[in-house]
């Protein structure tokens, strides 16, 4: 679990933070303005591939994948 | 009537919003024709006071070309004010054929479709070509009109990091399993000025079968030894699959876009985008105007020529006076001055020197970012630029900015 979290993290950071900020696992992604709602499709396709699981579309919501540990949640869901 | 007083201060609380944030946009009206002296009247009931102005997207200096004017009066006379019909009905004059066959020529394509605006060229095209078992991936500075366009489409949407091809080429092999793919970028980015790498773009794209998108509203004219614009410039005339551009700045500046690229996107824009199916296409006195500006660039370089050297002594001149400026060559020079009130402090200042720039800054540009962009004419002569820089260097003065680092400015004024 902690494993998927920091890829999750490290992920979130090289993708989409371009300055200093720190992402912890509670960082708000996307109502903290880090991740804007076109950026969630390559998210949402980075852990299908990843985790080999697919998310349906009403299952990615902003609130959803507003943190990492609410996307570790969200794939946890789908890999049991 | 169902505008009730309720409703009124509804409206009215949201403007008193974007006036209280600084984000309310006034305009000041000009009464002389655009060129690099106008006569303007700022606030609105002030006396017309003569400035020049360093902030039109008039790269060519053509929008009152006394030729150009010449031609739209000419089409006025033959074509007529205007058409009351869209294309496909009875809308279609044999100027708009002439100038859509004369636009491919220039631009190095297979065909053209003219729009109302580039605009709406970028909210058709998408929606046109692409279907949901489709992706856009598109750099993360691209144009408001891109984005709204991507939004009208129900194709999948990613984006990269601006300008950065390794992250581009992630992208690529993320959705490789599209059905169509395609990169869309700028040519010349607007608030930056910098300009897109192009022939790295279309090697990406065709070593992952991708299309690949150019909007070249800031080049088209000017940009490339003869002025094609970034496809010229960066080697890749022909590799292009879709050009969006505009003939409201360097292309005479009136009104008016297209869609430019292959045979077959030209053609599903002709059969299905909105803007062009359901609005009137450009009016024949403008279309003509259009017509003699691509003569004149046809014929010579010396606009485009006389736009680069003016650009390189502006450029110079800022950078020499000890202004932080955005890298680049284009003639889109941000002036960087990181703070917002500065940025309009500085504008102000400037205007009362007689110079006419304006301050960006967020939302327009990141945060921190706060600039005077300056646009750079073919209009200009050096005197103008000499009056223009050393206004700068005043106004730069005054607020002790001058050779200063990035961090003593936000020192100084703070982000």
């Amino acid at each position: 679990m902690e494993d998927m979290k920091e890829i999750i993290r490290t992920y979130v950071v090289n993708e989409y933070v371009e300055d200093d900020t720190e992402v912890s696992f509670d960082t708000p992604l996307i109502s903290g303005g880090i991740v804007d709602s076109f950026s969630m499709v390559s998210l949402k396709r980075f852990l299908e591939n990843k985790y080999k699981i697919s998310i349906p579309d009403d299952k990615a919501t902003p609130e959803a994948f507003d943190s990492v540990n609410k996307i570790c949640a969200l794939v946890n869901e789908f890999t049991k | 009537m169902a505008y009730t007083d309720k409703t009124r201060g509804m409206y009215a609380d949201i403007i008193t919003g974007l006036k209280d944030a600084g984000l309310f946009k006034q305009e000041r009206y000009i009464h002389s024709a655009q060129a690099a002296d106008i006569e303007v009247e700022f606030p609105e009931g002030a006396e017309l006071k003569k400035v020049i102005n360093i902030c039109a997207n008039n790269y060519l200096g053509l929008s009152s070309h006394p030729e150009v004017v010449k031609a739209a009066h000419a089409g006025l006379d033959s074509h007529g004010y205007g058409m009351s019909s869209v294309r496909f009905i009875c809308g279609t004059q044999d100027i708009h054929k002439k100038l859509e066959k004369m636009v491919t020529e220039f631009l190095g394509t297979e065909d053209t479709i003219l729009f109302p605006s580039c605009m709406d060229a970028n909210a058709g095209v998408f929606e046109a070509v692409l279907t949901k078992d489709d992706v856009m991936i598109s750099d993360r500075l691209v144009h408001a009109s891109i984005i709204d366009g991507i939004r009208l489409c129900s194709a999948m949407h990613d984006t990269f990091k601006h300008s950065d091809m390794a992250h581009l080429e992630e992208k690529l092999q993320l959705h490789s399993d599209k059905r169509q793919k395609m990169v869309i970028t700028d040519g010349v980015f607007s608030m930056d000025g910098d300009t897109a790498k192009l022939d790295q773009m279309a090697d990406l794209c065709e070593k992952y079968d991708a299309m690949l998108f150019c909007d070249e509203s800031h080049s088209s004219g000017f940009i490339g030894r003869t002025g094609r614009g970034t496809h010229e410039k960066c080697g890749v005339m022909g590799r292009m699959d879709i050009i969006t551009t505009t003939f409201g700045k360097g292309l005479g500046g009136a009104s008016g876009g297209c869609v430019s690229g292959r045979r077959e996107l030209v053609e599903m824009c002709r059969q299905k985008a909105r803007p062009y199916l359901f609005s009137n296409t450009i009016a024949p006195p403008v279309v003509a105007g259009v017509i003699k500006v691509l003569e004149i660039l046809s014929a010579t370089t010396e606009r485009r020529d006389k736009l680069e050297k003016n650009t390189e002594f502006w450029r110079k001149g800022l950078t020499e006076a000890g202004l932080i400026i955005k890298d680049g060559d284009t003639p889109i020079v941000p002036v960087m001055l990181f703070n917002a009130k500065l940025s309009q402090d500085v504008s102000k200042d400037l205007y009362n020197e007689g110079i006419y720039a304006i301050g960006f800054f967020f939302p327009v540009v990141p945060q921190g970012q706060a600039r005077i962009r300056t646009q750079i004419s073919a209009g200009h002569e050096i005197h103008h630029l000499e009056k223009a820089i050393e206004a700068f260097k005043k106004v730069g003065k005054k607020y002790n900015i001058l050779g200063k680092t990035k961090a003593e400015i936000i020192e100084m004024y703070g982000m």
